[in-house]
């Protein structure tokens, strides 16, 4: 029994036509057309400058766009407001600052938004965190301050908490980017194991490991637009744009 | 000391008037201060242009301007405050007000935008952001500038004197007319008013900020 609302399976999750967005004269983002399917994860990799952090922040609207349209599980992303806000609900966002709550305990970060927005109990919601966190491995850290954490604890308790409001898709803004080398691994860990569990992900990084074992599909960046978009074997092997092999020789290579 | 003796009733009922005066006008003007804030940083913009607007009159025009109109000036409009005291609580907390904002805002731009953000992208509203997660740090960060308002607030109590309510300022003048003689002891005996209601204030604020700090 399927809801009359809900698009067929196959219908793209995520869905960016005609995507165009401009930081005054610079066109940051050129025509972007993407369609992400269900339990599929995209990595969007490029150089510094070509609009891959805007990208994944127009898809729930923390940056608008000026023309195009986006779309989520078959709904027009609105502008602001309620709507709005609902549906960023049904959205994991996880930053490469991590942005834990910095006046809120571990648990309060993680509960807060099942409470506030999906109007849990406050014990349902401590349940659910306190498992969540035992899957991200912080339990332990539960009652303590984010400042008295580890980068990467701190950006496994933020995954913690954008998978406490249970989203149908997580974007991850270059989630190892601010981390200490040693910390990067237990981040990646963590994020693989939720492509293995079949969510969809698109996932900003400059982690090449991580796009070769959990991808389903690498978006290459330039200049605002999508140069390349093809599986990972055949991105890293045989690109096709002179821009994508430029890149990848000069980051591969050493 | 006789002299305190025999002045004590008019010198305690002023300091209470004093201190009421400081206290309600100071709890008003926190209230009006983050509704302003909240305005001002909301993303509608005519709730902004209004807020900037009070902001600036009020804290731009004098206070005893301020408490002029609302003592005499608000009779052209057929409006009167029930009583003198009230009349000055309104001139002192609409003033204190516009300073709160300020004081406020300072707190709220001090607040890291991804702090913001992450609220947002969690699903919650501008009211929740604000409620939730950006007040809570502001508050936090501006304990220090929020206690220098309400020092200003407690002696800016004085010019309620001017417009007839009996609060340690007036019973400074009523005193010292009628006993040239011990114009000293009259003047300390009002300064230790005042002190007690500031002093304190500035050791409270210091332990308000140790004990909200959040460590980033």
């Amino acid at each position: 029994m399927t809801s009359v609302t809900s698009p067929a399976i196959g219908e793209p999750l995520v869905r960016l036509s005609g995507v165009n967005k401009w930081f005054g004269d610079l066109h940051v983002l050129q025509d972007v057309d993407l369609a992400i399917d269900r339990g599929e994860v995209v990595v969007v990799i490029g150089p510094s400058g070509s609009g891959k952090s805007t990208l994944c922040r127009t898809i729930n609207r923390l940056e608008s766009i000026e023309k195009g349209e986006i779309s989520i599980d078959g709904v027009k992303l609105p502008d602001e407001g309620k709507q709005l806000a609902r549906l960023r609900s049904d959205v994991g966002m996880v930053f490469q600052s991590f942005n834990l709550f910095a006046h809120k305990t571990i648990l309060e970060n993680v509960t807060l938004g099942p409470i506030k927005v999906r109007g849990k109990s406050k014990a349902d919601a401590e349940k659910r965190a306190r498992q969540l966190l035992e899957r991200v491995g912080v339990s332990a850290q539960a009652d303590k301050y984010p400042a008295q954490l580890s980068g990467g604890q701190q950006q496994r308790v933020a995954i913690a908490r954008a998978l406490a409001m249970d989203p149908k898709v997580m974007l991850f803004d270059e989630p190892t980017s601010a981390l200490d080398p040693e910390m990067i691994n237990e981040v990646l860990d963590v994020m693989i194991s939720l492509a293995r569990d079949g969510m969809t992900m698109i996932v900003v990084t400059h982690e090449m490991g991580f796009a070769r074992k959990a991808a389903n599909r690498v978006v290459f960046m330039d200049g605002g637009r999508i140069v390349e978009s093809s599986d990972p074997e055949t991105f890293f092997t045989n690109p096709t744009s002179d821009r994508a092999k430029d890149f990848l020789s000069k980051i591969l290579n050493h | 000391m006789q002299f305190l003796a025999d002045n004590f009733p008019l010198l305690r009922d002023a300091f209470l008037t004093t201190l009421s005066l400081a206290v309600i006008s100071g709890i008003c003007a926190l209230v009006l201060g983050t509704i302003l804030v909240a305005m001002r940083v909301s993303p509608v913009g005519p709730l902004r242009a209004l807020a900037t607007f009070y902001v600036e009159v009020f804290r731009n025009t004098p206070l005893t301007v301020v408490f002029f109109f609302l003592a005499f000036g608000i009779y052209e409009i057929d409006l009167q405050f029930p009583s003198r005291f009230i009349t000055a609580v309104a001139a002192l907390s609409s003033y204190t007000a516009a300073f709160v904002c300020e004081a406020l805002r300072s707190g709220i731009n001090a607040v890291p935008p991804g702090q913001a953000e992450a609220a947002r992208a969690l699903g919650l509203d501008f009211g929740q952001t604000l409620r939730t997660v950006v007040l809570p740090q502001a508050f936090r960060t501006v304990v220090p500038p929020l206690g220098n308002v309400w020092i200003a607030l407690a002696k800016n109590t004085s010019i309620a004197a001017g417009f007839a309510v009996t609060d340690l300022t007036a019973a400074l003048q009523r005193l010292s007319n009628a006993n040239a003689d011990q114009l000293l002891l009259v003047f300390a005996a009002i300064v230790v008013g005042y002190l007690v209601i500031t002093l304190p204030s500035a050791a409270l604020i210091r332990i308000i900020e140790r004990r909200v700090a959040i460590i980033r």
